[in-house]
């Protein structure tokens, strides 16, 4: 491991910073999605502001309240709010709002499929998955749910909660599978291949279970809760942030992480807050608690500095699908629009 | 203490059933005081509550994984503070309010131990409400009442004008029993002023200054303040109208020197004491005269959980006295004692 600090004019990184358009949004954002060439910077409440290529900012309002969840397929963003509502917003900046909690509760966690357009929402205990123009279907889990994903083929849902997660096909009555493990656990992923499924806990840990026979796979030794998970493209490592190094667990064989130690890239003095993965090579980028954004390439580890430190944490970080801009933003909002 | 003062205050509202907890909840919200108010309720949308900010809870407590048994933090909070968080600037505090039920540590251990939530918020302290005339038997009957009394940084002693004077006093009896340290209003209909229950700074550091039994006015007798044990006679008198009682498993214990502790005995020996006692020890509290230290060290403790640091210098003519504090439920005392004086510098 390499020791690097980034000094404001260090000579021994690359810097493409007088490359990267400043986006001053003026709002907390906590995610950004691209929808199509505009990037879609979700704000902490209330607005989603569009940036287009030239740095024009459009603000488009989609929830009375805060803003708790988020996912993108790339052609439009769902959203769940304090409001109890779930809305998605388009490419063409049009909000629809797609369910309402009777009790007005908070919807916790969305989740949106790839393929096949099915998306699902939580609220308190309870999953919703609504696919095409099928009925909604619950499934009530033991505890609050914390994260949700779908499968990256079939519709099947993954259904993060206390001491474990839980495995659902909503269209099989009785389907639901428990994976037991003790702890609470939030955000949750399929890797691509489908074998192997991941949660963020709350305590600064990862567990991973391998789908063919539900082997644990336990990745700790982190010093704070990870928040962030990006899968490299291809899915053969999952980058993460939580610590003061891009952690990126090993997934390319068939036992996964299990006995491994993870690649450790762009050490600075400060934690990772937000990572994401180049969707076509293997670079990703990742944004550091004291505002730092470095590209760094997965191969060798060799690093680009994207935006100097000295800012509050980066909030939000990701790439559009092509892979040829990149979108980033701070917790106050100031944020950075760089063309590859 | 700047870093302290960004943080956004929660004050824990808890009590027994039927107490009052709502009204003086309602009571704080409808005070003109220009604050705005994040609520935390556990009935969802069945209680009156008039504010613009109400998040339905679900009192779910989980263990953490980190081998300490009585770790356990509130889930649901976890994820509704980070969910606020969102929403900063639209409001100035936080009230959890927990059921009638409710054990206030995990509430209370959720601000220790989650990283996020410590970040943006601070415990400012557990309010309890206690109704005069049904708390009695509850002590008797109900282990979450006496939790919540023995928690308690602030005890509201509500509906005081539907008992005697003489259950009046019985009941505070029985309250000072378990919890001497906590600040005791007397209030009809929740009345008290809000300055008493909000903004408190119960668990800060900064604002330790001693450690003294709140006695009231009808308590104002000399007596021992050290040892509120009398043996284990239930009630005795004293000879003046006041009634002492010695609760069976719920009690405070107090420590004090005049003489210096040596820190390098001390700190282990109170490590190990909450790691041992953790799950007995409730609250913990102390102000300590170091040997060859002249700055008052202070700490705080909620079961296993500790924060001590030095805070500021002795000042001239102050007396360097160490003073500790443990409320808990079936404290071994002669062994806290023993190993309390072995910490003494001979």
């Amino acid at each position: 491991m390499k020791e690097f600090t980034p000094a404001p004019d260090s000579a021994s990184i690359v810097s493409v910073t007088d490359r990267v358009k400043p986006v001053a949004l003026g709002m907390g954002v906590t995610a950004v999605h691209f929808l199509g060439d505009r990037a879609a910077f979700v704000g902490g409440e209330e607005n989603v502001a569009f940036v287009d290529a030239k740095g024009e900012i459009t603000n488009v309002a989609v929830h009375s309240g805060g803003i708790l969840s988020t996912a993108s397929d790339g052609k439009r963003i769902l959203m769940g709010g304090d409001d109890g509502k779930v809305v998605s917003l388009d490419a063409k900046g049009e909000v629809t709002l797609l369910a309402t909690d009777p009790k007005r509760r908070w919807i916790d966690a969305v989740a949106l499929q790839a393929d096949g357009g099915a998306f699902a929402w939580s609220a308190g205990k309870t999953a919703t998955v609504k696919s095409g123009k099928a009925e909604e279907k619950s499934l009530e889990v033991p505890s609050t749910v914390g994260g949700l994903a779908f499968a990256p083929k079939g519709l099947r849902l993954a259904i993060a909660h206390y001491n474990g997660a839980t495995l659902w096909f909503p269209n099989m009555e009785g389907s639901a599978e428990f994976l037991p493990w003790a702890g609470s656990h939030h955000a949750v992923t399929f890797s691509p291949d489908n074998k192997f499924l991941v949660t963020a806990m709350h305590e600064p840990a990862l567990h991973g279970w391998r789908l063919a026979d539900n082997r644990h796979m336990r990745m700790t030794g982190y010093p704070g809760r990870v928040r962030s998970m990006s899968w490299s493209a291809g899915g053969k490592g999952l980058a993460t942030s939580g610590a003061d190094t891009v952690i990126i667990w090993p997934f390319g064989s068939k036992d996964g992480p299990m006995g491994k130690e993870p690649a450790m890239l762009a050490p600075l003095q400060a934690r990772v807050a937000v990572v994401a993965c180049h969707p076509k090579n293997d670079i990703l980028a990742a944004g550091y608690s004291d505002g730092t954004v470095l590209m760094v390439r997965l191969e060798d580890g060799a690093e680009i500095l994207v935006r100097r430190n000295g800012t509050p944490p980066v909030a939000a970080i990701g790439w559009n699908a092509k892979g040829t801009l990149l979108a980033f933003a701070d917790e106050n909002g100031d944020g950075g629009l760089l063309e590859l | 203490m700047s870093e302290t003062s960004q943080k956004i205050p929660v004050t824990v509202l808890t009590g027994y059933l039927g107490a009052g907890k709502t009204t003086l909840l309602n009571r704080i919200l409808s005070e003109n005081h220009g604050k705005k108010y994040a609520v935390i309720v556990n009935e969802f949308g069945e209680i009156g509550i008039d504010n613009d900010l109400i998040i339905g809870a679900d009192e779910e407590v989980f263990e953490m994984n980190n081998g300490c048994i009585c770790c356990t933090v509130r889930g649901d909070l976890v994820r509704i503070m980070d969910g606020l968080m969102k929403r900063k600037g639209k409001f100035d505090a936080i009230i959890v309010e927990t059921t009638g039920l409710a054990d206030p540590a995990p509430v209370a251990q959720t601000f220790f131990v989650d990283e996020d939530v410590q970040k943006n918020a601070r415990l400012d302290a557990v309010v309890t409400v206690a109704d005069a005339k049904w708390l009695s038997d509850r002590l008797k009957d109900a282990p979450e009442a006496k939790n919540q009394i023995a928690f308690a940084d602030v005890i509201v002693l509500n509906k005081t004008d539907l008992v005697s004077k003489g259950e009046l006093a019985e009941v505070e009896a029985r309250i000072r029993a378990i919890n001497p340290y906590a600040k005791l209003h007397r209030t009809e209909r929740c009345s008290v002023a809000l300055a008493d229950v909000l903004d408190r700074g119960a668990f800060d550091l900064d604002r330790i200054l001693d450690i003294e039994p709140d006695f009231l006015e009808a308590d104002d007798h000399d007596h021992d303040h050290d040892h509120h044990h009398h043996g284990h006679d239930h009630h005795h008198d004293h000879g003046h109208g006041l009634k002492h009682y010695h609760d069976e498993d719920m009690q405070s214990l107090s420590l004090k020197t005049d003489k210096p502790l040596d820190p390098n005995v001390f700190m282990p020996w109170l490590q190990n004491l909450v790691q041992v006692e953790g799950g007995k020890i409730l609250r913990s509290k102390g102000i300590l005269a170091f040997h060859d230290d002249d700055d008052r060290y202070v700490f705080q403790g909620v079961h296993m959980m500790l924060e001590g640091n030095h805070q500021r210098k002795w000042k001239e003519g102050e007396k360097r006295e160490s003073r500790l504090v443990f409320i808990g439920r079936e404290l071994p005392e002669e062994a806290i004692r023993k190993g309390f004086e072995s910490c003494i510098v001979s």
